[in-house]
């Protein structure tokens, strides 16, 4: 099929899947899915950060997801307690993949978290006095922990837990900061809102607050990297080799101090736009601090970004991008002359979080392969924006894709492969479908910089090429 | 059994006038069950002769959990063998005091408090119908009448008519229905007429004028109502009046709440709003 063709063909199954629904829900969808045409003006393609559809099943999580799950649970020397009743506590303790170095109770909390287990009796009377408890136990508990954030559930914002002010006394009593997020799950429409609430709990309560250091000429910080897998290790390698000196990672294996001192670096480097580019800007506004976004995933977008940064240092600094940039082309040609026959043409679709629908395009075709369809649970018009200039024309991008939808789409434009998450997994699994999990990697990773590409690499072509698949036949199928 | 609920503006005089009332209808051989829904838990203390008795959420939070309270830890018997027992709930400003009503309230049902021989349950609820724990006397399988203490104040007025809103909510939904008016009197000007009027205006009646008497306050100093205080006296018999109207009462109705300019027009018709 001609690109023209296969436009057409995307836009007619796009009205087919949409049909099943009533006539409000099909005029609400259709806004928020579209076949990438040329010349089509970006930001008014596809209508994001909207409120979803009752009824319809999303993958979406809440604003506690985000700012505990994402954005405060991999900073490691502080210990985290989850406010309200238990569940949520228990439900996202450990935290996502966010590896962290460090002995585990001593300088390194990403394990554990503390909840105030609200009872009835703390719903009806407050839970203000508990917490103060709490904080104070778990200081006790690991009197090495350098903060504690506390981060609130859904009915301290009913019940109005005055958290600032218990945490203001702490903050003062133990001589750490205590630091409240109000990031109660029935905020906003998706996990986005609760980014926004963490990166503002960062600025209010640690950004020029910690001790005062020297900026040498080489510092930089990795803003927006969690460290799935290894990924921050993996990217900070990269930046070390070229001459660059990693001072702060938020907030992947991070510190409290990292956070703190944020701003003081050359340069910041952001890779996940949407979960921290309120930090990046704000450091920008406040103490001039600049920022530029970034892609080490695959050698293709390693390459163009590691010229872009080093553009923005001295010519030592640059001499020494290209020199890293030599020394391992032969080692990444090596591993597409690899896989690359193994996975030539080979078809992918994507829905994932914020950030990866857009930036692992070019690990995929470095590969060899096309990436069919890709959206985001939540990203917002300016992701978008970014990512039409990285995709095809006739490529399938939906928002918020509700389960029934991204099952449909898949049925049609029968992907090799389809990258998601925990959620979507056995569903495509059990067609029969080669599937990778794009937010934890699938218990992989590293995916990002020189060391990730290999595993990337070697992880799709085990996915697609594995021998199961063909030992596969649904009972019900001939 | 009758399930009452008793709501108005704060300070009208509710759980004056439910405690008096209450103790008429033991007097006439009614057993009777007072539920103060109100942190303050002062709903009681009338019929207890003590200040206000160990609430429901109190003892809960001493204990641990509501499972961990006895029926008779909280149920206490005053004047007249009229049962008496409070929610309790936070000092204000911090903690959810409607959810401490609904707590304390299924409490009340599961652990068997409304015996099959009580004749009458009354619910002292707080102030206004702010949130959903408030409603939870209204609610379903709870109280069916409810009676609003109100004055010829304006602002008492307001709240008797947003209480109106409150009910009709659920008395679309449910069972519940508005029993009258009851005017606790502040010797305002044409203050019967005009209550008399909002009634009307309310699809409801005026079920009884109380009027003023300091007899009330003297028997309020002495953890009194006055039935016990002073049975004689002429304030007595007013509330054993309102007792047996309610007794009587048929009148159960959907309240038709006013809107804002209905309601100050109604004002400015008794000259308690200037044009």
């Amino acid at each position: 099929m001609s690109v023209l063709e296969t436009t057409d063909f995307r836009k007619q199954v796009v009205e087919e899947v949409l049909e099943v629904y009533p006539e409000k829900a099909q005029k609400n969808r259709r806004k928020h899915i579209t076949v990438k045409e040329n010349n089509e003006c970006s930001s008014c393609a596809v209508k994001s950060n909207a409120k979803t559809v009752p009824g319809l099943m999303t993958a979406r999580g809440c604003a506690y997801a985000g700012a505990k799950g994402v954005v405060w649970g991999p900073v490691k020397d502080i210990t985290h307690i989850s406010h309200g009743p238990v569940g949520c506590g228990f439900y996202s303790w450990a935290n996502r993949r966010n590896l962290a170095e460090g002995e585990i109770g001593v300088d390194n909390f990403v394990p554990f978290l503390f909840t105030t287990d609200f009872q009835e009796s703390d719903i009806i009377y407050g839970g203000d006095k508990k917490l103060e408890k709490v904080i104070e136990e778990v200081v006790e508990l690991f009197p090495n922990t350098k903060g504690v954030s506390v981060l609130s559930e859904c009915p301290v914002g009913l019940i109005g837990d005055d958290i600032e002010s218990v945490a203001r006394r702490m903050t003062e009593k133990l001589k750490m900061p205590v630091i409240p997020v109000r990031c109660e799950g029935f905020r906003g429409i998706s996990q986005s809102l609760g980014h926004h609430i963490a990166n503002d709990a960062i600025r209010d309560h640690l950004i020029g607050k910690g001790p005062k250091r020297d900026v040498g000429p080489y510092d930089v910080g990795i803003i927006g990297d969690y460290n799935i897998g290894g990924d921050a290790w993996a990217s900070k390698k990269i930046l070390e080799e070229i001459g660059l000196n990693v001072v702060n990672i938020w907030t992947g294996d991070s510190t409290v101090e990292m956070l703190q001192n944020g701003h003081l670096v050359k340069l910041n480097l952001i890779h996940c736009y949407r979960s921290m580019n309120y930090m990046a800007r704000h450091m920008e506004e406040t103490y001039g601090t600049p920022w530029l976004e970034f892609n080490f995933f695959g050698p293709t977008k390693i390459r163009e970004s590691v010229l872009k940064i080093a553009a923005m240092f001295d010519d030592y600094i640059m001499e020494k991008a290209h020199a890293v940039l030599e020394k391992y082309e032969a080692e990444m040609q090596k591993v597409v002359e690899t896989y690359r026959p193994r996975l030539e043409g080979k078809k992918v679709m994507l829905y994932v979080g914020g950030l990866r629908p857009r930036h692992v395009v070019g690990a995929y075709e470095d590969l060899g392969m096309e990436v069919i369809g890709t959206g985001y649970e939540f990203a917002h018009g300016e992701d978008y924006d970014k990512t039409m200039a990285n995709i095809k024309d006739g490529t399938l991008i939906y928002d918020d894709v509700t389960a029934y939808e991204l099952e449909e789409f898949v049925n049609r434009l029968k992907p090799d492969l389809v990258g998601s998450g925990i959620k979507e997994k056995y569903v495509f699994e059990k067609m029969g479908l080669p599937f990778r999990q794009m937010h934890s990697w699938d218990y992989s990773g590293p995916y990002h910089g020189y060391q990730g590409f290999p595993i990337f690499a070697r992880d799709m072509d085990m996915a697609i090429n594995s021998p199961t698949w063909k030992s596969i036949k649904a009972p019900w199928a001939k | 059994m009758r399930q009452i609920a008793i709501y108005g503006k704060g300070g009208i005089g509710k759980s004056t006038t439910t405690q008096n009332t209450v103790v008429a209808l033991a007097e006439m051989g009614r057993k009777v069950t007072v539920v103060g829904c109100d942190p303050k838990a002062d709903s009681t203390r009338l019929i207890l002769n003590s200040k206000a008795q160990t609430t429901v959420m109190d003892l809960a939070r001493e204990r641990g959990t509501v499972e961990d309270l006895e029926l008779e830890d909280v149920l206490v018997e005053g004047f007249l063998g009229i049962r008496c027992s409070e929610s309790g709930g936070p000092e204000p400003g911090v903690g959810c005091a409607g959810r401490g009503v609904i707590t304390a309230i299924n409490f009340l049902e599961e652990n068997g408090a409304y015996t099959a021989d009580t004749d009458y349950v009354f619910y002292d609820v707080l102030g206004d119908v702010v949130c959903g724990g408030f409603a939870m006397p209204i609610r379903e399988n709870k109280a069916k009448e409810i009676y609003i203490v109100t004055s010829g104040e304006m602002m008492a007025m307001y709240a008797a008519n947003n209480i109106s809103k409150g009910i009709l909510k659920y008395a679309l939904t449910g069972t519940v229905r508005l029993g009258g008016l009851i005017c606790n009197s502040r010797v305002v000007d044409k203050e019967q007429e005009l209550i008399e009027a909002l009634a009307k205006a309310l699809n409801t009646q005026m079920i009884h004028f109380m009027p003023r008497d300091n007899e009330v306050q003297r028997a309020e100093v002495r953890k009194q109502t006055v039935i016990q205080y002073n049975p004689s006296h002429p304030q007595a018999d007013q509330y054993r009046e309102l007792a047996r109207k309610i007794e009587n009462n048929t009148e159960l109705t959907i309240p038709t709440p006013l809107s804002m300019d209905e309601l100050e027009a109604l004002m400015m018709e008794f000259g308690i709003m200037e044009m």
